[in-house]
């Protein structure tokens, strides 16, 4: 069906992934920090059905809402909250995380002004209902290689992980 | 012998708070008020995330001074006390004051009323089987088994009532044999119990006997070997169950088992699936020995002669039975009054509960939930 | 006036979903009629439940509120809302709040895909068993919040084993429902579809439920997924998240009242909603059985008598029950009450006999038939079988069942690539 209230949809999906990050960052206790992230990328989710691409969106929720995110509360959960909210934060890098800060925020605004000339002018003429298909035919067609490459990586990093975990296997 | 580093007393509570993000030990309090620890038995557990590293038992929140109240009480009166330890089996609870008060007074009941005696005392051993297979299958997360046993305990409750009035605290016995002659149709009631259960125990081997997840929750689970068993002290189905062939009914024969033709099931493992094995062959002994002791209930009288005001000559004296969880002695010193100078009750509960250390420890903590199950303790018992 | 009219009435000359269609009325008609027959279905659920488990343990269950308990649920749910609503006192205000909305949301929102007809579906989405999935773990966010904002021990361990347990079993459902996914490209497009009701329609073209496809493939996926699926519910032998004989009641044993009323609602209608892609990526959906074989006009005659019949036989069943019912004064009103309930069944029962009203229904009655099959399996298992261990459930899913849907999945992709290049080339 054709999108209702475009404008109004995004501004306020965007505003709550705004107030979300916002939230990850100040919020003293870390599992209110994890709960406003899981916000943050449910909104993501909405905002990518509304760029048509509702495979994304569903795979987003999957994985990063429903499975790293629960995760994420698993490890937290088990630390003992008073003492992380007494611990010192991470503010000792803020030199560091300022000039990154401006960094991006500069290249958004490079991004913004000269966007008429990176981005094609017209709507993009993607279908909704084989927008799933399309996503495949790519993955599995043109890109495959990279997409087996990612697998790849994927399992060394797990492997990874499990090294530096067990002490003895 | 247990490693005496893993004595009780290891349980630190008060542990220095661990570095940041090491949360594993978590010591975590089971009852008094929890649905599987069988009443009030509280269980002070130390866990490295769901592994048990050690536990401590709490008891004493059922305490009601069971042995004080008998140095005042004389002997007869004493005699419905006893009742109230094991609820479950009170009639064995009475048999075994019955019969020591007896040895006290150097008295034996007659023939007939040691047939009785017997006849009951099984149908209280099947009873109290029958409990603790239905709560112990429900710990482990079978509904269906309880209901069915206490379906069929029902029928043993029915003959007890009709025996002496009451189904559960009995008070079945006298000092020197019977107070009742057993009412008309008894014998074959009881008869007629008995084909009726004997299809029940394969209906609750039918559940759970073969069942994998039964199966794989008790196999292996809270393993104790029989040097343990001893060294601890625990008896009955339990050291049983560990392969240790010793029950009181044939090792030192009282009222009159030794004229009974039965079996001594026991296991090879130590583990719960051997102890539920074990108990469940226990049922099937219990029907052979009532079975036998129906048909040849003689004639003749029920009381011994008994003085009406009882006044043992002083001297002690220690007497054991074995009640269907385990050695249930007391040890009466007599100071030749009408009341005993000291009972000391011996109850296979609280010695039985010795071994829960033992038996959980590197287990998980639904294990817990298992092996309290499968020793099979009665809480009015540990507590006294 | 004319114009909203217009807009209601052109519809239904559509053959599509309200939301496919477009149509904002009709998608919140569906919304509510989903919503309440879900309401419905619950409290019938927890009725049967405990009928049906009581009769499996030599019990009568509920006898008292109305003919046969059959006002139980709406006593419970009365006293349910009557009941003060405690929160901890160290406990997490905001999270413990919000738990049990996430549960029910998620549980609830499911059923927005969900195809009970080819048209009987709020709406049709590209990626519905995706959005299923997707939405459906979201559920285990409450169930962790709930579990971690009651600041307690219990809770928090039982938070902890269904977080692992759902995140776990999810692996193992999801390669199940990717076999049943790869079956559908069995076409002559060779393009397969991860909506609801293309599902279906898939089975329908092929002419074979995906159970039976690639005997034994189509079965062990199945297998599979009737597995994790009651895992992900946490029920029974699974219900180790609120084992009450370990962790008295798991993750919401700090709840009461209307809060943890949400949570029992979450449950049962996540059983319903699992139960649901059962039935829709295996057992045919909302087709009848045997379309194929018996697919003359009089068995589609005889096929459309089903609902009627069936409620024809609950009526019965009344009938028979208020007959059996004591003669004493006192059983007067639950006697008529009985009866009248009867009549109430019957009459639909009749109503369902008319061919317009019954071509309509019998999607949805063929539909929910077999989401009542999964229903009875879930409350047979509660009444047969032991609690897993937690270390042996985790390897379950780990060890036996993912290995199993992996290999289920790759032998499918391997039949399926052969059935098109070799034998239909």
């Amino acid at each position: 069906m054709a999108p209702v209230a475009t404008p109004f949809f995004f501004y306020l999906f965007a505003a709550i992934m705004v107030i979300g990050g916002i939230m990850v960052i100040t919020r003293k206790n870390p599992v209110h920090s994890a709960l406003a992230l899981i916000v943050t990328l449910l909104a993501q989710a909405s905002v990518y059905l509304m760029l048509y691409a509702p495979f994304v969106a569903g795979v987003q929720i999957i994985l990063y809402a429903g499975g790293i995110m629960v995760l994420f509360l698993f490890v937290i959960m088990l630390v003992s909250i008073d003492r992380s909210i007494r611990e010192r934060q991470f503010n000792s890098q803020w030199v560091v995380g300022l000039i990154a800060a401006t960094a991006l925020g500069g290249l958004f605004i490079a991004v913004y002004t000269k966007g008429t000339n990176i981005f094609p002018e017209h709507a993009l003429s993607i279908v909704e209902s084989d927008n799933t298909q399309q996503v495949a035919t790519m993955l599995y067609g043109q890109y495959m290689f990279p997409f087996e490459i990612a697998s790849l990586l994927l399992l060394v990093a797990i492997i990874g992980a499990v090294v530096m975990a067990k002490k003895r296997i | 012998m247990i490693d005496p580093n893993s004595s009780l007393s290891h349980l630190d509570l008060e542990t220095p708070e661990k570095p940041f993000l090491d949360a594993n030990e978590l010591v975590i309090n089971m009852g008094p008020q929890h649905p599987a620890t069988h009443g009030v038995l509280r269980v002070i557990l130390r866990l490295d995330g769901e592994k048990v590293l050690g536990l401590e038992c709490v008891i004493g929140y059922l305490h009601r001074g069971v042995e004080k109240i008998g140095e005042h009480r004389t002997y007869t009166m004493f005699n419905p006390y006893v009742d109230r330890m094991d609820y479950v089996a009170a009639v064995s609870n009475g048999l075994g004051y019955c019969e020591t008060v007896e040895k006290l007074l150097n008295v034996e009941a007659p023939p007939r009323a040691q047939h009785v005696r017997v006849i009951l005392t099984e149908l209280n051993r099947i009873a109290s089987h029958q409990l603790w297979l239905g709560t112990h299958a429900l710990d482990i997360g079978a509904i269906t088994p309880l209901f069915y046993t206490f379906r069929d305990r029902e029928e043993i409750l029915k003959i007890y009532e009709k025996y002496c009035g009451a189904r559960l605290t009995t008070h079945a016995f006298r000092i020197g044999g019977l107070q009742y002659e057993t009412y008309s149709g008894f014998e074959k009631e009881v008869k007629n119990f008995l084909t009726f259960f004997r299809p029940k125990i394969d209906e609750y081997e039918e559940l759970l006997t073969t069942n994998r997840i039964w199966v794989e929750r008790t196999k292996n689970v809270g393993i104790i070997s029989g040097k343990d068993c001893i060294a601890l002290g625990v008896t009955g189905p339990v050291l049983r169950a560990s392969g240790v062939k010793w029950d009181l009914r044939k090792a030192q024969p009282y009222a009159n088992y030794k004229n009974f033709d039965f079996d001594i099931p026991i296991g090879q493992n130590g583990d719960t699936y051997d102890r539920y094995l074990v108990r469940v062959a226990e049922m099937r002994q219990s029907v052979r020995i009532i079975e036998q002791a129906v048909e040849a209930l003689p004639e003749g009288p029920i009381m011994a002669k008994v003085p009406k005001v009882m006044k043992p000559a002083a001297g002690e004296v220690y007497h054991s039975i074995e009640a269907p969880k385990g050695e249930l002695g007391y040890f009466i010193v007599s100071d030749g009054s009408t009341q005993p100078y000291r009972v000391r009750v011996r109850p296979p509960s609280f010695v039985n509960l010795q071994a829960l250390d033992v038996m959980c420890r590197g287990q998980l903590v639904a294990d817990v939930i298992a092996v309290i199950g499968t020793l099979d303790i009665v809480l009015g018992e540990v507590d006294r | 006036m004319g114009q909203v009219v217009q807009y209601i009435r052109s519809y239904l000359s559509s053959d599509q979903t309200p939301g496919a269609a477009g149509n904002m009325f009709w998608a919140l008609v569906y919304i509510m009629l989903v919503f309440g027959g879900l309401s419905v279905a619950v409290i019938a659920m927890n009725w049967l439940e405990r009928k049906i488990l009581a009769h499996m343990q030599v019990r009568l269950g509920p006898m008292r509120v109305g003919p046969h308990g059959l006002l139980q649920p709406i006593a419970d749910a009365i006293k349910l809302l009557l009941k003060e609503d405690i929160m901890p006192a160290e406990a997490d205000g905001v999270v413990f709040w919000m738990a049990p909305f996430i549960v029910v949301l998620a549980a609830f929102t499911v059923f927005v895909v969900v195809p009970f007809g080819p048209t009987h579906a709020i709406t049709d989405m590209n990626i519905g068993i995706l959005f299923m999935l997707g939405v459906s773990s979201l559920s285990v966010l409450g169930i962790v919040m709930a579990g971690w904002a009651s600041n307690s021990h219990y809770p928090l361990i039982g938070a902890l084993r269904s977080s692992a347990q759902m995140v776990s079993y999810e692996v193992a459902m999801g390669l199940a429902v990717v076999s049943a996914i790869l079956m559908t490209s069995l076409n002559a497009e060779g393009t397969g579809t991860l909506s609801m009701i293309g599902i279906v329609q898939a089975q329908q073209a092929q002419g074979e439920w995906f159970i039976f496809k690639f005997f034994p493939l189509g079965l062990i996926a199945f297998f599979i997924f009737a597995v994790a699926m009651v895992a992900e519910t946490n029920r029974a032998p699974f219900d180790l998240a609120e084992a009450e004989s370990e962790l008295t009641a798991g993750f919401h044993t700090e709840y009461s009242g209307f809060r943890w009323s949400l949570f029992f609602l979450a449950e049962y209608s996540a059983m319903i909603a699992v139960s649901s892609i059962a039935v829709t990526l295996w057992l045919g959906g909302w087709l009848r059985p045997f379309p194929n074989l018996l697919n003359s006009s009089t068995w589609d005659l005889v096929f459309s008598l089903f609902p009627g019949v069936t409620f024809l036989l609950f009526a019965a069943m009344c009938f028979y029950n208020a007959v059996r019912m004591p003669k004493h004064p006192l059983f007067r009103i639950q006697t008529i009450g009985l009866a009248g309930f009867g009549v109430v069944l019957g009459l639909i029962g009749l109503v369902l006999f008319l061919p317009a009203v019954s071509m309509r229904v019998q999607d949805i009655f063929w539909f929910a038939a077999k989401v009542a099959g999964f229903m009875y399996l879930y409350i047979w298992y509660r009444g047969t079988f032991p609690r897993y261990r937690f270390d042996q459930l985790m390897q379950m899913g780990w060890k036996v069942l993912l290995p199993m849907g992996l290999g289920v999945l790759i032998l499918t992709a391997g039949v399926a690539l052969l059935q098109q290049r070799i034998w239909h080339p």
